[in-house]
């Protein structure tokens, strides 16, 4: 069983949960970004919760079924047709062989994850079927024409509760490592920033008023999921899945885990007001 | 301005503070990089149970813990001398000596071409850590004094297989990307393989390391 891109879309990848283990000789985590609808598609086909997806960015993606297929699209909010006809998202869809799936721009968010019956079985790199953007290991990126395996498809689960929506505009952090390298202790708490166009899979990009912060770099060191770091610009990065093993820029605060969803899938231009709790 | 006194959450150790990191990693300050390779073996080694062990210059990162007061209280129990430095294996490396800033680093340094290869074939290194990409290892080795700058505008296009130096650190590039360290030559030696039977990096932490000339 098989799938066949026709049109990737600005960015498809395969993503699982990410490679951990790994970061001591250099290896980013990688895996999905918003981990709650990437395992919510799983179940409504009836994969196991991990299984690899296929991660859009912004513009969707297209493929053939070789063969009748059951699949769910989740997260960024899209339009999805199955031979020429609508299909609702969030819920499991099963077409006949030769049938074009075409799932749209996102509409709201930015990362729609389509889970395929079986789940996609590209070999596996370092442990993981994730593509890590960053220093390129996993699964190249889909290209058109390209053919994908799909492991052994389960039984499709429709009832199956959404994840809740994680758009609440504020960012909750924690203090971070460095947190003395500010020069005003409370200057993230309330803070207002906006997502900028150069965010990625690396990170979550933020414009606003400087962070002011001691000048310097610090002795490179290790870098964790979600670490909010801030360069010398004063602009700061709320690391993603792809993020560098290790960085000198000083982290000071770190995301509360419960929001990674709401950076996944925060468009540029968003607002976000800064918490730390 | 008014700078108050930042709230640090971190304790301090007989060597340095143990930092939360989130709610699930703890960052422990070292004396340096020797120090953080030994302490990420030792963790390594069973006493805690995590997903990441990361040794870096002057602290080790411990990612995906559990319970960051037990983690706290094993960490500061740790000491240096408890531990039995682990020797690794020994990988000479070939080098063709002819980088873009041999003459530079033979100028900072103050010696002939042939002295700076002698000085770098000298000595042993160990690789400490790897960072800025899979595969790429932060040699120790280097005497302090012999420490150079970093190129003021950094390269955008380094070679894979190129040997640099920096600070006191020497680094292979695994795969070419832009780079500011000062280029002394370049090695066949093939750093990050995803196949080698012995684990995809050719230097991981402990690595001890020879340059020979090719």
């Amino acid at each position: 069983m098989s799938i066949r891109v026709i049109d990737p879309g600005p960015l498809t990848t395969v993503q699982d949960g990410g490679r951990l283990g790994w970061a001591h000789l250099g290896v980013p985590r990688a895996g999905w970004l918003d981990a709650d609808s990437a395992k919510f598609a799983n179940r409504l086909v009836g994969n196991a919760e991990g299984a690899a997806v296929l991660e859009t960015t912004y513009g969707g993606v297209s493929f053939v079924a070789q063969r009748a297929l059951t699949f769910a699209v989740t997260g960024a909010r899209c339009r999805v047709t199955a031979a020429g006809r609508a299909v609702s998202g969030d819920e499991p869809v099963t077409v006949r062989a030769g049938a074009e799936v075409v799932v749209g721009p996102a509409l709201a968010g930015v990362r729609s994850y389509v889970a395929l019956g079986g789940g996609v079985a590209v070999p596996a790199v370092l442990g993981s079927r994730s593509r890590d953007t960053l220093a390129g290991i996993g699964p190249e990126v889909l290209r058109s024409g390209a053919v994908l395996a799909l492991g052994v498809a389960g039984r499709p689960a429709p009832l199956d509760v959404p994840p809740r929506d994680r758009r609440s505009g504020v960012l909750r952090l924690h203090r971070g490592p460095r947190a003395d390298w500010l020069l005003e202790p409370d200057a993230l708490h309330g803070a207002s920033y906006t997502v900028a166009a150069d965010s990625n899979r690396v990170g979550l990009r933020l414009e606003g008023r400087p962070v002011l912060r001691r000048a310097g770099e610090l002795d490179s060191e290790g870098i964790v999921l979600g670490a909010v770091q801030v360069p010398g610009s004063g602009q700061p990065v709320v690391f993603l899945h792809d993020h560098p093993t290790t960085g000198g820029y000083p982290v000071v605060a770190v995301l509360d885990p419960q929001d990674l969803a709401a950076c996944a899938q925060a468009r540029p231009g968003e607002r976000f007001t800064l918490r730390l709790v | 301005m008014d700078r108050r006194s930042v709230h640090s959450d971190g304790s301090r150790t007989r060597r340095g503070r143990t930092l939360a990191v989130g709610p699930h990693a703890l960052l422990v300050e070292v004396s340096g990089a020797d120090e953080a390779r030994v302490l990420a073996d030792w963790i390594r080694a069973g006493p805690l149970v995590c997903d990441d062990v990361v040794p870096a210059a002057s602290t080790v990162l411990l990612d995906g813990v559990a319970d960051l007061d037990r983690a706290r209280s094993i960490v500061e129990n740790w000491s240096p001398e408890q531990a039995v430095a682990q020797h690794g294996a020994l990988v000479r490396i070939p080098v063709h000596y002819d980088g873009e800033d041999l003459g530079r680093v033979a100028d900072l340094w103050g010696v002939s071409l042939d002295e700076v290869v002698g000085r770098h074939t000298g000595c042993e290194f160990v690789s400490s850590f790897t960072g800025f990409a899979p595969g790429f290892a932060y040699l120790t080795g280097l005497p302090p004094a012999w420490a150079v700058s970093r190129l003021e505008s950094p390269r955008a296009h380094v070679p894979a297989g190129s040997v640099g130096l920096a600070d006191a650190w020497c680094g292979i590039y695994p795969t070419s990307s832009p780079g500011g360290w000062l280029l002394l030559g370049r090695t066949d030696a093939v750093l990050w393989d995803l196949d080698r039977s012995g684990g995809p990096a050719l230097l991981p932490p402990g690595t001890r390391v020879r340059f020979v000339v090719a």
